[in-house]
């Protein structure tokens, strides 16, 4: 099977081509999945095997123990297990949630209606994607305790569902697949703005809903709140599962567990709307 | 004369009043276009907009949280640049690491995205998820202090002692040889993300009608198609991805404090965001934090504006 199979035909390919570039994919897809093939084989290792000198890369016994002890020492914590797990699932849900509604309701009122401050609006939504959220750490801090949300849940909720790639990327998807002319068709026949976002313009940008959602996702999913949250009661998941983890080789084999089972939501969601995103991605472009 | 000025005066004032008109006009039409865009923009604003500036005006005072700010002038830069030589070290160390991981990051996400474009529907799947999955990741990357680990047991160590190349283990994460590279290696395999996606996204929808009339206009090899069609088509999506990638690559930080620790031996894995942290979260200084943080604000913007410049410029 020739992997790089052009339908068109227009040019000669080099047999640097057709044998050194495949060669780089393969090389880099490799140094790219090893590590995750590492974590997988690491978290059903016994602990002989991962004792065993010289060590190997693949399991050659697997076992579910490195599970099972995850499970035990869950169930020995302090505050149970199924507080910190639903932390973080509730600061996902509504984090996730609550961004993909503010951003394309902020996204559509932006890209088809105009007003006065929009352009100053977005201009300042597209200069913020240049600078990472790090800068406003300080402030940040300050503004939510004068807020009173120090420790808690919001603490990490409110400041992910104003995050700037979102509402881009929704803007930019609408100006090529929200025409204006079907608004207009709905306004004459009598639609309110309301409904004809809710009726119209959402189910039409299903696609970027799915693209703001998995951007927005990792990021709540792993959140540990930093320095705005120290009750235990509080804590995520991410939090309380890196207390397991002390560290040292025996250790090894729970902490790949914890690993592998954080990252299997986050990958099945990105194989599951992949097609969505390339749609969506399509048109981030920044046109000047 | 006189009479003129008056004149001209009530036609601007007139016409301030008909703009003035014309506004509340627009802004009563745009009820619904605010009612839509503020929640998202006050919470914006409030967590974003505003931190800006309060970081800013913070920068020049002595804060410590529990007495109210002292206004100090340009202490804090004056300390920052010339006092303060583990701040000069940890700007040094992050201009490396945003000169290496940046671009290399950035033509790679580029590179794959170009080759993988060409692959078979379902393998191309298969392979984005591959190339994709390590930004998804979260803490996942602390597989690689396993892999680095500074005993025999350490997968890179036992290699290398088989093989003979060296006599006893390399501590890797203590080293201050290794401990950057060892950053940056990481780094990179985080950081084939946004820019990636929006690389494949663009090289798909690139119309083939337009390779097959570059073709006849008499483009010879793919470099060629490359250089003339493709990447011209593709600015917008090039400007996307390099102010993802500068962004990403000015931040390295909890990479740094997870696998060499914080502080890093020598400071070697020293960066501005961990530089910020430990006064920030940990000696309380705001205000000198503060002004970290604007300078790496300041670093920021105009690497996006330079770069950006110079992306103007391909395929022109």
């Amino acid at each position: 099977m020739r992997l790089f199979n052009r339908k068109y035909k227009i040019h000669r390919q080099s047999t640097a081509e057709r044998i050194i570039l495949p060669l780089f994919l393969v090389f880099f897809g490799c140094f790219m999945l090893l590590p995750l093939l590492y974590i997988v084989n690491t978290a059903f290792k016994p602990l002989d095997e991962l004792f065993l000198y010289p060590p190997r890369f693949f399991v050659s016994r697997p076992t579910m123990k490195n599970f099972r002890d995850l499970f035990v020492i869950m169930s020995d914590s302090w505050v149970p297990f199924t507080r910190y797990l639903f932390n973080t699932v509730f600061v996902t849900a509504i984090g996730t949630a609550g961004h993909v509604i503010l951003a394309s309701a902020a996204a559509y009122g932006m890209e088809k209606f105009d007003f006065p401050g929009k352009k100053l609006m977005f201009s300042s939504v597209v200069l913020s994607l240049m600078f990472s959220s790090v800068v406003t750490s300080i402030p940040n801090y300050l503004i939510v305790s004068k807020l009173n949300m120090i420790d808690k849940l919001w603490a990490i909720i409110i400041p992910a569902l104003q995050s700037s790639l979102g509402l881009y990327l929704m803007k930019q998807y609408m100006v090529t697949n929200v025409p204006d002319s079907l608004l207009e068709s709905a306004r004459i026949s009598g639609a309110g703005e309301w409904r004809i976002f809710f009726e119209i313009v959402m189910p039409i940008v299903k696609p970027a809903w799915l693209t703001l959602i998995i951007f927005i996702f990792p990021g709540l999913w792993n959140a540990t709140g930093g320095v705005m949250i120290y009750s235990e009661q509080i804590k995520t998941l991410p939090v309380a599962l890196a207390q397991i983890v002390t560290g040292g080789i025996a250790r090894a084999g729970v902490a790949s567990a914890i690993s592998l089972v954080m990252l299997v939501l986050p990958i099945t969601m990105f194989v599951v709307t992949q097609s969505s995103i390339m749609e969506t991605m399509a048109t981030s472009g920044i046109k000047e | 004369m006189k009479n003129s000025i008056i004149i001209k005066m009530n036609k601007l004032s007139d016409s301030l009043k008909n703009r003035y008109r014309y506004d509340v006009k627009r802004f009563k039409k745009n009820k619904v276009a605010y009612a839509l865009v503020m929640p998202f923009y006050c919470l914006f604003f409030v967590f974003t907009v505003l931190p800006v500036f309060l970081s800013i005006i913070l920068s020049f005072t002595y804060f410590n949280i529990l007495e109210s700010p002292q206004w100090i002038g340009f202490t804090n830069y004056i300390n920052l640049f010339l006092n303060d030589e583990i701040f000069i070290l940890s700007l040094k160390n992050t201009l490396i690491f945003a000169v290496v991981t940046g671009p290399v990051s950035y033509l790679a996400s580029f590179i794959f995205a170009w080759l993988i474009n060409e692959l078979p529907r379902r393998i191309r799947t298969i392979v984005v998820l591959i190339f994709y999955a390590p930004s998804l990741s979260g803490s996942a990357f602390l597989i690689w202090q396993l892999m680095f680990s500074s005993d025999r047991y350490g997968y890179f160590n036992s290699f290398l002692l088989r093989l003979g190349i060296i006599k006893e283990p390399i501590l890797w994460l203590t080293d201050v040889n290794y401990i950057m590279p060892i950053i940056i290696i990481v780094a990179l395999w985080m950081s084939i993300s946004t820019a990636f996606l929006a690389f494949i996204a663009g090289l798909k929808s690139i119309d083939k009608s337009m390779l097959e009339q570059g073709a006849i206009d008499g483009i010879r090899n793919r470099w060629q198609e490359l250089w003339f069609i493709i990447l011209p088509t593709m600015k917008p999506m090039l400007m996307f991805g390099a102010v993802m990638s500068i962004t990403n690559s000015f931040t390295v930080a909890s990479v740094s404090t997870e696998l060499v620790g914080f502080p890093s031996t020598d400071y070697a894995g020293h960066t501005i965001v961990t530089h910020l942290m430990d006064y920030g979260s940990m000696r309380f200084e705001m205000g000198y934090a503060s002004a970290i943080a604007s300078v790496l604000f300041a670093i920021m913007i105009t690497a996006n504006k330079v770069i950006q410049r110079l992306l103007q410029k391909v395929g022109n």
